[in-house]
């Protein structure tokens, strides 16, 4: 048996398995050390493919009669139905499992589980995982021509909500050069931050700042080049972008926190607060909210807000990574 | 059977021996050293030119896996393994199935080590039944039966008071008790060093103080109730510099670290490499050159923590996987590489694996002298050779170094004079 332990005695790069011989993306695993070029080009084919929608017959047929799985070991309803609608627009066949990790743990192993897919042609994996490291460990023991798209693994990647939160800035700031971005909330929990401090990182924008109490920011996380902030005062002065993340009920139950009304009152967007940021800041949360403790609804519904376009985004940006990882590098602008 | 060395380095520090001199072995026993004893006539002529003649090695952390895990590995296969790695005596943790808790089970490991006829195995008692940190352990019954010391790892969920009366009642039969330095609600679910890896990779960390904090709590026990306390692999800097500290106040508290720690970091995790998930986790260059210090300095000795496994326990995501590596065979040439460093001396070496951890476990053993049990390692410290799945004698693969080259090799090994490996 093939295995890792062979393989792998020295540490893998990242962008070494996700990109192909020729560098051109395979599998989707992460945002961290992939080139910005490829970042640029998941972006400029989600904008060719963000008309599909509005047609009478929203399909392109570019993986037709290719079969995807999503195959989501841990619970998930809105990640799940983006990545089914954009691989039925792309007109791939699709199935859904849902894997409960429970089951998984009393008998068939993940390899196990992948092999069995794998024996029924299956061209594409999309993984959600409660484990970090989970996509990874499955690109790894995939059949040559399978791709690997990770839909959230553990408190690691994000990769397309953090491509689908890029896309979104990018329509309205066109461009990341000069941008200052705040990340605020549960840091430490949090697969789409770290997605998403790493493509910001890659796509050259001015600062990132976190800002959350310590017990939500990872130790160290300033190694990451982000710049830490423990008040909103200060955290959100002059920024352009603000990304509010979502906070668990179980993180008051682990000690971390006092409440969520005083999580609320220190950490929670109001218009008030909003004040601090520049004034045509943009709001995002990847949702979904929790109105009230991370932010106010007039905030969540506000003329600030990008809430609802990075749902709708979603669905292209999705469609783009799964072209891409299947060899369709669609040019922005050309025929569909 | 007579056995004549010679040609060796003899490096023998509890002896402060570093010489050019012959070995002669009797019955068991070493009967000369540079001078021929009276009416011997070697059966056996051991030629060992250009190696060192050092004291068998002894293990203060291994996991044989039996009973219980012997899809894992097994006792015969792993005191082989540590045979040809120059071990000669190994100190086994007590977390078998059935826990290694009764007379009974210590006997069955005795005769499946005498069976297999490699290393000698001395069972580390479970110093709570079934290692849940609740009752105490019958440790006199254990001790007659062959159990030279009671551990609680690598299982340390007890309450402080349970740790202090278990300390105690050791202490009354000068038994040492060997812990695993960890706190395990500041350990909680982690795996990695909490750090710069683990916030990049998102995995959950293992602060440092999970250390520091069960350390600073075994020193004021140790102390209080005068017990001997052994800690076995410890990760920090922060660690090191309070046993040095303790040690000096005359706490009778020891520990040791194991060789792959000595080498690697947080940062050989990479991406996700689950053969650099270990416990203690790898920690930063810092805390790896403070514990080189230490064994320098003596404060703290050099342990396997040899932990074999299948090839399942390696195959999952990252989290999932089980901690450890199988790392006997590998330390010595782990060991040489400091020497080649600079960062410690054959003799420092040499004294880490053998007479610092004799002394601990209260061991006769450990030494050179005229007199001592004849059990011996002869090694080439420049012998280059490749880790390799075909020659690896452990049962566990899990090994982050298969494939690369290493310098030093065993290539002899008596216990009780019986040649048991010979390469």
């Amino acid at each position: 048996m093939i295995n890792a332990a062979n393989k792998s005695h020295r540490a893998l790069d990242s962008a070494d398995i996700q990109l192909n011989d020729q560098g051109q993306l395979r599998h989707f695993l992460t945002t961290e050390s992939l080139p910005r070029e490829t970042l640029v080009s998941i972006m400029d084919v989600a904008e060719s493919f963000s008309g599909v929608g509005e047609q009478a017959v929203k399909k392109v047929p570019i993986l037709r009669g290719k079969t995807i799985v999503n195959l989501f070991f841990e619970n998930s309803t809105r990640t799940r139905t983006t990545f089914d609608l954009a691989a039925k627009r792309l007109s791939a066949d699709v199935i859904n499992l849902n894997v409960a990790t429970s089951a998984a743990s009393k008998g068939e192993s993940i390899l196990d589980t992948i092999r069995n897919l794998e024996a029924m042609q299956v061209d594409m994996f999309v993984i959600r995982h409660a484990d970090s490291g989970a996509a990874h460990f499955i690109a790894q023991h995939v059949a040559p021509h399978v791709s690997v798209i990770n839909a959230g693994d553990g408190r690691h990647a994000h990769p397309t909500q953090a491509m689908l939160d890029m896309f979104t800035i990018r329509r309205v700031k066109k461009q990341f050069a000069g941008l200052k971005v705040a990340i605020v909330g549960d840091i430490l929990h949090s697969r789409v931050a770290r997605s998403q401090i790493h493509a910001l990182k890659i796509l050259g924008v001015e600062e990132i700042r976190v800002i959350a109490p310590k017990t939500l920011l990872p130790t160290d996380i300033t190694s990451l080049g982000v710049n830490a902030f423990g008040t909103l005062e200060k955290g959100l002065d002059d920024v352009d972008v603000i990304i509010m993340l979502r906070l668990q009920r179980e993180r008051m139950g682990g000690a971390l926190l006092p409440s969520e009304h005083e999580y609320f009152d220190c950490f929670g967007l109001t218009e008030k607060k909003l004040v601090y940021a520049k004034k045509d800041v943009m709001v995002m949360h990847p949702g979904p909210i929790n109105r009230g403790v991370e932010m106010d609804a007039a905030v969540a519904d506000g003329p600030n807000s990008v809430i609802l376009q990075q749902v709708t985004n979603g669905i292209a940006v999705r469609m783009a990574v799964m072209a891409s990882v299947m060899g369709k590098n669609i040019q922005a602008g050309s025929q569909l | 059977m007579n056995i004549l060395i010679k040609n060796g380095r003899i490096i023998d520090p509890a002896n402060q021996l570093d010489v050019e001199k012959e070995v002669y072995v009797s019955r068991g026993k070493i009967v000369g050293i540079g001078s021929e004893p009276v009416g011997f006539n070697a059966d056996k002529v051991i030629d060992a030119s250009g190696r060192i003649v050092a004291p068998g090695f002894i293990d203060l952390n291994i996991s044989l896996r039996e009973p219980g895990f012997e899809h894992k590995a097994t006792i015969a296969s792993e005191t082989k393994a540590a045979a040809s790695a120059g071990f000669t005596s190994l100190c086994c943790s007590p977390n078998t199935q059935p826990v290694l808790d009764t007379p009974s089970v210590v006997q069955l490991i005795l005769d499946k080590a005498a069976e297999a006829g490699f290393a000698k195995v001395i069972p580390l008692g479970a110093l709570t039944i079934n290692l849940e940190g609740k009752q105490l352990s019958e440790m006199y019954a254990l001790t007659k039966a062959g159990c030279a010391g009671f551990s609680q790892a690598p299982n340390n969920a007890m309450s402080a008071q349970t740790l202090r009366r278990a300390l105690q009642y050791a202490s009354s039969y000068c038994l040492p008790v060997i812990l695993k330095p960890e706190n395990v609600s500041i350990r909680d679910n982690g795996c990695i060093h909490e750090g710069a890896v683990s916030a990049r990779l998102g995995l959950a960390g293992i602060a440092s103080s999970a250390e520091t904090v069960a350390v600073g709590q075994a020193i004021a026990l140790a102390e209080e109730v005068d017990a001997c306390v052994h800690l076995t692999g410890v990760s920090t800097a922060k660690a090191v510099s309070m046993l040095s500290r303790a040690q000096h106040d005359g706490v009778k508290i020891t520990a040791d670290v194991h060789a792959y720690q000595l080498h690697l970091t947080e940062l050989d995790v990479g991406t996700f490499d689950a053969n650099y998930h270990v416990s203690p986790p790898l920690r930063c260059d810092t805390d790896r050159d403070k514990l080189i210090a230490g064994v320098a300095q003596g404060v703290i000795q050099v342990s396997s923590g040899h932990q074999p496994h299948d090839l399942e326990a390696k195959q999952a995501p990252f989290p999932a996987t089980e901690a450890g590596i199988s790392g006997i065979e590998t330390v010595l040439p782990l060991m040489l590489r400091l020497v080649e460093k600079g960062s410690l001396n054959l003799s420092q070496v040499v004294a880490s694996l053998t007479v610092g951890s004799a002394d601990i476990m209260g061991l006769d053993l450990g030494s050179l002298s005229v007199g001592a049990t004849a059990d011996i390692c002869i090694f080439d410290p420049t012998l280059d050779w490749i880790v390799d799945e075909t020659t690896w004698l452990s049962r566990g693969k899990n090994t982050p170094y298969m494939g690369q080259q290493m310098a030093g090799q065993v290539t002899q090994t008596l216990v009780n004079g019986r040649l048991v490996f010979e390469r």
